[in-house]
């Protein structure tokens, strides 16, 4: 397909700009580009057929299955979409704020801000959240600057994080950013956080530990409890990654398990759309003690009952966003909080884990499983003996799920995992669309002894088939000049 | 409403058909750390929900005429680019991990970046940044990785929210700053120009800059080339349609908030960190980056690309901690960017410069109003002195229906009477007089 850039037609337009009601105003030569800025020239036809066939040649959440593991692709309401449309939310200067008395502008979305932190602090256990992170690894990031501040005014001498070896790679990047090592730790044979081995790590130089719970292989450490404990023993705090909540939404709370500082991905448990690879958002929790540290500004309603922003708080990490986070992505939660509630809440977790165990049954008899026993949101299988026997890797598998309509699962994650393939079907999807994508998984587990070369040269429906991403790295094109 | 497709029964011959009971699905979690006693609201109506929120969204005043800037404007954006980011292949999909389902927002991504080096005259770009902060933070860590520098140098016209950021993000690492003030609205030389030595990773500077002046670098840049170190240029896009671009002035890092790019206000985000750099840095940027390739057929095609610099490989030693990108909102921009075109963009970056020196001079013409910076350049926005507290007399117009500008005194010490003011290609002659009317009978 051609770029938009090759579809130019000069002199073509799709915009009639002004009105140009005022004298024009020449800017001194010197200080003006030379030539003007090769955009496409096209016609608003000629930008929508171009954009709609791209959107031909892209699959959403809306198009079917979607069971990247690790990543909760629910279906994603479109009442949230049409609410954070209303020009009242769409059309707020962030700034307004920040004039005198200007916060008397915005108190719709400054009680959006408000309610949203409370029922959040009730979903997790926790005493008070920012809203500002812009992303689950930016609440990560978030998370351990406030660690770092809690160490450094109690003058403590921490420098490393603990995070176990199935962790996103997002974790241990977080960690190293705000300034600390990381010390990995090796799971054990049940696939969970050793705690043996935390107990072996454990000294007073440790600042704290990353966990994410259920882990990357959908299983929940019943240990956790007792690991938070530990880390506390050597005043070290504990994150929660909540990356994978959707397992325990409504049915378990990251506070009561012992954890200081928790991220949320609104994105992932919370169904706003992950847009192609963001905005999402990724509001911080913290218990009581740790409240002081939270980002700037921070939402407090008054006892007129009135909402207003407050930036004086000197403990505080400071400005990790410019202003209240992506706060048209935290309203869309919102919306989905409030259509849910505390019965639609508890349902989500027990669809989702009910959905995954049930992927996993019907699979096991087909496909190595890496753990056997009743897991949480999500799945993980081994393709080692396709691979053994036939040459089939775990990628080769994703490719046939392609022409048989499905998105594939996560492939070569978690690590951990020999060829891995992690599925998480969400608790959206119905018994029919699981038992469509348990027989084609079935059917290629098949083919991988029938019929090999066929899964090897897989997908054939696709716009492209295979691209070489090593060809792409070494002669690299990133941009049409 | 949970948007959940099973029914009960379905649950039930589900649960059957696995041999396992709904207790046995939460049984590997100790007793003692479930809960049930959460004190959470009913699930609502869509009916309820949409009333509820209509009516809090009326609580909010954006009915008020906009000449408030400070580096979030308020563009005009054609209807079709909301059409088409609507269209929900792009909107529900995510991180294209399987480049065959995803060529659609691959190729996007691609064309993105392409149209932000055309904009910027830089070499290579990514697949965007969180905003035009972060991006500004990122930027300055990666001069760091290139230089192996801790030496910043900022000028205090960079946007103030944005030096707090870098500030907060910088505490626990060992990154030494030296904020430059700038001398009647433009970059001082003499004092930048002496500050920069081997010690220098980078010097910041953003054109606009905060106050509305507009600047050539290409001094500032040959200085600090010689140095071995780099420049950064935090950029407003839309200006771009007609202002001198980094590319030409030498930058080595080119960054900026995209908003203004076809991106509604929406309180603060989602926005567009807009991040390019020039070729030999590539490996050395953060976040994704889509480059094209060929597939087993030959045929053209996107994926992304050196993925060995990000956390999911490198973990601890990644570039950058990023993740996701803003790929939806880098789609916003690069529709809005295809839909104005070559012409269009230029034309409304020039009806701005127009209107905001029209502007200038029916406000100027007000007794007691004065310019703050006389001589400057200026792009679409504008320090005026008023013979009183500014944060007051935009308290004042609000009252008559206007956003009339950012009280400077808020970031600046001794501009109390100090207002930016900011106007776009959306506002008419008519609202700016108006404006003009309402000033004058308030001061």
């Amino acid at each position: 397909m051609k770029l938009i850039f090759e579809k130019t037609v000069p002199g073509r337009r799709a915009v009639q700009t002004g009105p140009g009601d005022v004298p024009t105003m020449n800017v001194r030569s010197s200080l003006l580009r030379e030539r003007a800025a090769e955009l496409p020239e096209l016609s608003e036809l000629d930008v929508v057929r171009h954009f709609t066939e791209l959107s031909r040649r892209n699959f959403g959440v809306d198009s079917n299955f979607y069971p990247l593991g690790s990543c909760t692709m629910k279906y994603n309401p479109k009442v949230a979409e049409h609410i954070a449309s209303y020009p009242g939310f769409a059309q707020l200067h962030p700034l307004l704020p920040q004039l005198r008395m200007g916060g008397m502008l915005t108190q719709g979305a400054l009680q959006v801000l408000y309610e949203i932190d409370l029922l959040l602090r009730e979903i997790t256990g926790m005493a008070g959240f920012t809203m500002q992170p812009l992303a689950g690894a930016h609440g990560e990031l978030t998370g351990m600057m406030i660690m770092a501040a809690y160490h450094k005014d109690k003058g403590n001498k921490k420098t490393t994080v603990l995070i176990p070896d199935s962790a996103h790679g997002t974790n241990p990047a977080s960690a190293a950013i705000a300034g600390y090592d990381v010390v990995s730790i090796p799971s054990n044979e049940n696939g969970v956080m050793d705690i043996e081995a935390v107990r072996r790590h454990l000294n007073d130089e440790v600042a704290g530990l990353m966990l994410t719970c259920p882990n990357t292989l959908g299983l929940f450490n019943p240990h956790v409890k007792e690991i938070c404990d530990l880390i506390h023993s050597v005043d070290g705090l504990a994150y929660y990654d909540g990356a994978n909540l959707n397992a325990i939404v409504g049915k378990a709370r990251p506070g009561d398990f012992g954890f200081d500082i928790v991220h949320l991905n609104l994105h992932k448990t919370f169904a706003t759309p992950h847009g192609g690879g963001g905005p999402g958002a990724g509001p911080v929790g913290v218990r009581e003690e740790l409240v002081p540290y939270l980002p700037v500004s921070v939402v407090v309603k008054r006892s007129d009952g009135t909402y207003t922003l407050e930036y004086d708080h000197p403990k505080s990490i400071g400005y990790i966003a410019p202003f209240y986070g992506n706060f048209a992505v935290v309203l869309k939660a919102y919306v989905y909080i409030l259509m849910l509630g505390k019965e639609g809440l508890r349902r989500v977790a027990e669809n989702a884990v009910l959905n995954a165990n049930y992927v996993k049954e019907k699979l096991k008899s087909h496909y190595r499983i890496a753990f056997d026993r009743p897991c949480k949101h999500e799945c993980i299988f081994s393709i080692s003996d396709q691979m053994a026997q036939n040459g089939i890797r775990a990628t080769d598998v994703a490719k046939a799920l392609i022409d048989r309509g499905f998105h594939p699962p996560t492939v070569y994650f978690p690590t951990v995992v020999h060829e891995a393939i992690m599925i998480e079907p969400t608790e959206t999807e119905s018994k029919e669309t699981l038992d469509s994508f348990i027989d084609a998984m079935i059917e290629i587990a098949e083919q991988a002894g029938s019929e090999p070369e066929k899964l090897r040269s897989a997908p054939r429906t696709a716009p492209v088939c295979r691209p070489n991403e090593t060809a792409a790295a070494k002669d690299l094109n990133i941009a049409y000049l | 409403m949970p948007f959940i497709s099973n029914t009960l029964e379905q649950q039930d011959q589900m649960l059957a058909e696995i041999g396992l009971t709904k207790e046995d699905l939460f049984a590997d979690i100790p007793a003692g750390l479930l809960y049930e006693d959460f004190k959470l609201p009913q699930g609502l109506s869509e009916q309820r929900v949409r009333d509820s929120l209509a009516e809090l969204a009326e609580k909010n005043s954006t009915h008020l005429t906009c000449f408030l800037g400070g580096g979030f404007y308020d563009h005009f954006t054609p209807a079709a680019v909301h059409s088409i980011i609507s269209r929900s292949e792009f909107y529900t999909a995510y991180t294209p991990y399987q480049p065959e389902l995803s060529q659609g927002i691959l190729q996007a991504i691609y064309e993105y970046q392409s149209a932000l080096c055309r904009l910027t005259e830089m070499e290579v770009a990514n697949a965007s940044l969180y905003d035009g902060g972060t991006a500004l933070y990122e930027a300055m860590m990666m001069a760091h990785r290139i230089t192996g520098r801790n030496k910043i140098i900022i000028d205090d016209s960079v946007n103030p929210i944005y030096r707090v950021m870098i500030h907060s993000y910088t505490r626990n690492l060992r990154i030494e700053f030296e904020e430059s003030q700038c001398k009647d609205g433009l970059a001082d030389r003499d004092r930048i120009l002496e500050r920069i030595d081997d010690k220098t990773s980078a010097v910041i500077l953003q054109n606009p800059n905060f106050f509305g002046c507009i600047d050539d670098f290409s001094d500032i840049a040959a200085a600090a080339h010689d140095k071995g170190a780099l420049l950064i240029v935090s950029c407003y896009p839309i200006s771009l349609g007609i202002l001198k671009t980094p590319g030409a002035m030498g930058a080595d890092i080119v960054t900026g908030e995209g908003q203004s790019l076809g991106l509604p206000l929406s309180f603060g985000g989602p926005y567009l960190g807009l991040m390019a750099a020039r070729k030999q840095y590539v490996r050395k940027m953060p976040g994704r980056i889509v480059g094209e390739t060929t597939d087993a057929s030959g045929q053209r095609a996107y994926v992304l690309t050196l993925q060995a610099r990000e956390q999911h490989i490198r973990r601890d030693k990644a570039t950058s901690n990023i993740c996701s990108n803003e790929a939806l909102c880098a789609l916003t921009a690069l529709v809005y960017l295809s839909l104005l075109g070559k012409e269009g963009l230029k034309e409304t970056a020039q009806l701005c410069a127009d209107k905001a020196s029209y502007a200038y001079k029916r406000l100027t013409a007000i007794p007691g109003v004065q310019p703050h910076f006389r001589g400057r350049w200026f792009f679409n926005e504008f320090v005026l002195d008023l013979p009183c507290e500014a944060a007051d007399v935009i308290a004042k117009l609000i009252e008559r229906g206007f956003a009339a500008g950012f009280p400077l005194s808020r970031y600046y010490s001794g501009m109390e009477n100090s207002i930016l003011i900011s106007v776009t290609e959306k506002r008419t002659k008519h609202e700016i007089g108006m404006l003009a009317e309402a000033l004058e009978s308030v001061l």
